[in-house]
């Protein structure tokens, strides 16, 4: 059964219209990218899917269930990791279970075992200026994950950081993905990180923002080492490029 | 250095002032904010307003504020409201501006109520301004003190001023004068310690690159 489901939505500001009759369907522990270039709506589309804009027309589904314009149920992380400098990195990820009043104490010891599972032992009393970018991102989705346990939206969470750290960062991030059973839908305009990370690609055109194509990666997880060096790596990205 | 006992007694009186006075500016300045920040309408309405108060004088209304009030304490802590409310609903009004508008984005996704969008975000954005409103007005409520007590009073540093004054007595008006900016350093000092304690993650300058 598909875990998100967005159908047929469109949206409009004004005479702009940003999303055009968008549906995307993401299963059960899969990873989908929304590949597109900037500007094209897709941060518009995550608003819908948490819930803070509401369609013109169409649905969002959970689990089945309608959640078209209610906040609360999925949450995003974005490029900032908006960490709030001014609470450690173990209140940080405790954040959620705070809103839900959730007590102090209860909340942290709740996050504690996800610090090991997360690579972010030794951080919990740090505050986030003493850490690196990539940490910072890791203590951000685990902020989100601790609010739904189950889907993570991420809006190119790893642009803002350098080539190297980035690289060790997907290879995290599959690894914690497997671990927790999570869910992602991840936008990017990185062609060759879609291709690294995904099960599957929606391909997104700018204005009005529309799904062009759809491709599926077939290599199977984990992916090799050298994968992005191989014959059917740049197959994928010469089909994208000529869908783009 | 005979007359140690009789300042240190005016002094008592002025602190008292300043105190009171600072304690319910503050009071009224965060009020004030909250609720501009929180009503748009009100933020419009009021702001040409708030900022015609501070262009009054201090010195002019003194006196009036004595007429309406008499000589007790009431027109000297009414004063220094009137000047020490301003540099912190100015402060936290910036600062509540300033909060991170991404930030707030993502707690609402998560659920959180407008209070709850205040007290973890915007409350806290704010405190760096809310600290540097909160010097000035440290500095202002002691100042504030000493000139609505020039104006009429019973003690305070103010009114001993205005006797050394008629009597000649500069070496005792300069020993005054330090006093009095003695106390606003310490007051000011005070908040600085405050800060350093409400605001930790600021101290922590040293950084470990990780990954």
């Amino acid at each position: 059964m598909n875990k998100l489901e967005v159908k047929n939505i469109s949206k409009s500001f004004g005479d702009n219209h940003v999303l055009n009759d968008i549906s995307i369907e993401l299963n059960r522990g899969e990873l989908v990218c929304l590949l597109g270039v900037s500007g094209g709506g897709k941060t518009t589309l995550f608003n819908i899917i948490s819930g803070l804009l509401t369609p013109d027309k169409g649905q969002v589904l959970l689990d089945g269930n309608n959640i078209t314009n209610q906040p609360g149920h999925i949450s995003y992380m974005l490029q900032k990791d908006l960490l709030l400098p001014y609470r450690t990195i173990e209140d940080n990820a405790a954040l959620p279970l705070l809103l839900k009043g959730v007590k102090k104490k209860e909340a942290r010891m709740q996050v504690s075992p996800m610090f090991r599972q997360f690579g972010l032992e030794g951080t919990q009393k740090k505050y986030p200026a003493q850490l690196s970018g990539g940490m910072r991102q890791r203590a951000a989705l685990l902020r989100t994950y601790m609010f739904s346990k189950d889907v993570a939206l991420l809006d190119e969470p790893f642009s803002a950081l350098d080539t190297i750290t980035k690289s060790s960062m997907h290879k995290w991030y599959l690894n914690v993905m497997e671990k927790i059973q999570l869910s992602t839908l991840f936008i990017t305009h990185d062609i060759d990180e879609a291709i690294l990370i995904s099960d599957r690609i929606y391909l997104l055109s700018g204005s009005p923002g529309e799904i062009t194509g759809e491709i599926v990666i077939k290599e199977p997880k984990p992916r090799r080492e050298d994968f992005n060096l191989t014959e059917e790596f740049l197959e994928y990205k010469r089909k994208i490029l000529s869908l783009l | 250095m005979s007359e140690f006992p009789l300042l240190l007694e005016n002094s008592v009186i002025t602190l008292q002032e300043a105190f009171i006075g600072l304690l319910l500016g503050v009071s009224v300045g965060f009020c004030v904010a909250v609720l501009m920040d929180t009503f748009n309408a009100l933020y419009k309405a009021f702001y040409p307003l708030l900022i015609i108060t501070q262009t009054i004088p201090s010195v002019a209304i003194a006196p009036l504020l004595v007429l309406w009030f008499g000589y007790e304490m009431t027109p000297k802590i009414v004063l220094i409201v009137i000047s020490t409310f301003f540099p912190v609903t100015v402060g936290l009004l910036d600062g509540f501006r300033s909060a991170d508008k991404d930030a707030i984005g993502l707690l609402r996704s998560m659920g959180a109520s407008r209070i709850q969008v205040f007290r973890y975000i915007k409350f806290p954005s704010a405190l760096p301004q809310l600290f540097s409103g909160l010097r000035i007005a440290a500095a202002y409520s002691v100042v504030g003190a000493v000139i609505s007590e020039w104006l009429g009073g019973f003690g305070g540093l103010g009114v001993y001023m205005t006797r050394v004054k008629k009597a000649f007595a500069f070496d005792k008006m300069f020993a005054v004068i330090f006093l009095i900016s003695a106390i606003s350093l310490a007051l000011m000092a005070l908040v600085g310690f405050a800060e350093k304690k409400c605001m930790p993650y600021r101290n922590t300058n040293e950084k470990e690159k990780k990954v």
